[in-house]
């Protein structure tokens, strides 16, 4: 394994501040780890424009790095290609049907029903366009009446 | 050019998001008082990388937080739509429309923009300011469709506002591509009042400046309360 990909396997599983039983790796944020001359640089992409995580995952990085002995590392935010939901990994929309939250559409599949994550009922209905995060919205289970967030598309 | 024009949707961005900010804790219903802040965000999201580019193009050492904190109110050349007072809920979500639409149009074009950072800046805002714009359509027709007193309210507040409309569409150096804007965004505006059973206000009055740092009267008070902490606490950190 070359430095790069070591620190890419080092940073990989940073949690999401926001999110914590996601990864920067599974929302995918987290874009390249690469050489840059002697530096090594780790890109990241935000998610919202006015994404408040963006400082905390940039220091827990930073910090990850530090403690772990690397120097010489950068940590920059690049803004192209624009994230989308469609960078969320296959095991990252599981963890987040598993911690309650409706995942988005895998890939490319245009965005169909939003099952219950908690009991799988198909009927559930729109409370809220908005919610705790910029990318979630409020839904409700039409069998078992929880509420639930839903990362809803975003691309 | 390029300085210039980072600084208008800069300044437009910075100033709608600190007039939607002003409905925290007081908007009509707890999602919309998160539906409100949320849109801030993007829109803060979005005027701190365009401020932070229109620093670095100008090369005079300015960051995002000294333009948007320590420029006084002649240098802002955000439109005078945006900085328009919240007014009851039907004015804030009447500017809504009218400005995101705008806005997407704009951002839409500027996706191809030979600046590589004002491309993917516009690239990102895209998605966002499509779902903005989506959720202030919605309330139009909800409330122009409504009962008697909402669209009555929905209506004075497009009344209200459509004067400072004309602005977006003046074409300078600086946005050649401003007047040709108009055709998309009279499409989509009348689509939205006609579904609200709102009718067109007529073009008459339409006062200008905002892109030359002519505000109106409302703008002083905002800037104000917006940078006095800086001002006053030069430095101060969390």
């Amino acid at each position: 394994m070359d430095r790069a990909e070591r620190v890419r396997a080092l940073v990989a599983d940073v949690p999401d501040p926001e999110i914590p039983a996601l990864t920067i790796e599974d929302l995918g944020i987290l874009s390249a780890v690469r050489e840059d001359g002697d530096t090594l640089v780790v890109e990241i992409t935000p998610t919202y424009s006015g994404c408040p995580a963006l400082e905390a995952i940039r220091e827990d990085v930073e910090r990850r790095l530090r403690d772990h002995g690397h120097t010489g590392v950068e940590v920059r935010t690049v803004l192209a290609p624009a994230w989308t939901t469609d960078r969320i990994t296959e095991r990252g929309r599981r963890r987040l049907a598993e911690t309650g939250i409706a995942p988005p559409p895998p890939p490319h599949e245009h965005p169909t029903g939003v099952p219950c994550p908690q009991c799988g009922e198909p009927d559930t209905e729109l409370l809220s366009r908005f919610a705790a995060t910029p990318c979630q919205a409020l839904r409700r289970c039409g069998a078992c009446r929880e509420p639930f967030a839903h990362l809803r598309a975003h691309r | 050019m390029t300085v210039a024009l980072a600084l208008r949707l800069g300044d437009d961005a910075l100033i709608l998001s600190h007039r939607l900010a002003q409905w925290s804790s007081r908007a009509p219903e707890l999602e919309e008082d998160i539906a409100l802040t949320n849109i801030a965000l993007d829109l803060l999201g979005q005027a701190r990388m365009l401020l932070g580019r229109a620093g670095e193009l100008e090369g005079r050492g300015r960051d995002e937080d000294d333009l948007a904190y320590l420029r006084d109110e002649r240098e802002f050349v955000n439109c005078l739509l945006v900085e328009q007072e919240n007014g009851d809920f039907a004015v804030t979500m009447a500017r809504q429309l009218l400005y995101s639409t705008y806005q997407l149009g704009l951002c839409e074009v500027l996706r191809a923009s030979a600046d590589a950072v004002l491309a993917a800046v516009a690239e990102k805002a895209v998605m966002e300011v499509a779902y903005h714009r989506d959720h202030a359509a919605r309330w139009t027709v909800r409330l122009g469709d409504g009962t008697e007193e909402s669209h009555e309210r929905m209506q004075t507040a497009i009344d209200r506002l459509w004067p400072y409309t004309a602005e977006l569409f003046e074409s300078d150096a600086v946005m050649p591509e401003a007047a040709a804007l108009r055709p998309g965004w009279d499409a989509a505006v009348d689509a939205v009042l006609a579904e609200a059973t709102l009718r067109r206000p007529a073009d008459g009055w339409s006062p200008t400046g905002g892109r030359r740092g002519l505000h109106t009267e409302c703008f002083g008070r905002l800037i104000a309360e917006m940078q006095h902490l800086r001002r006053s606490v030069p430095g101060a950190r969390w």
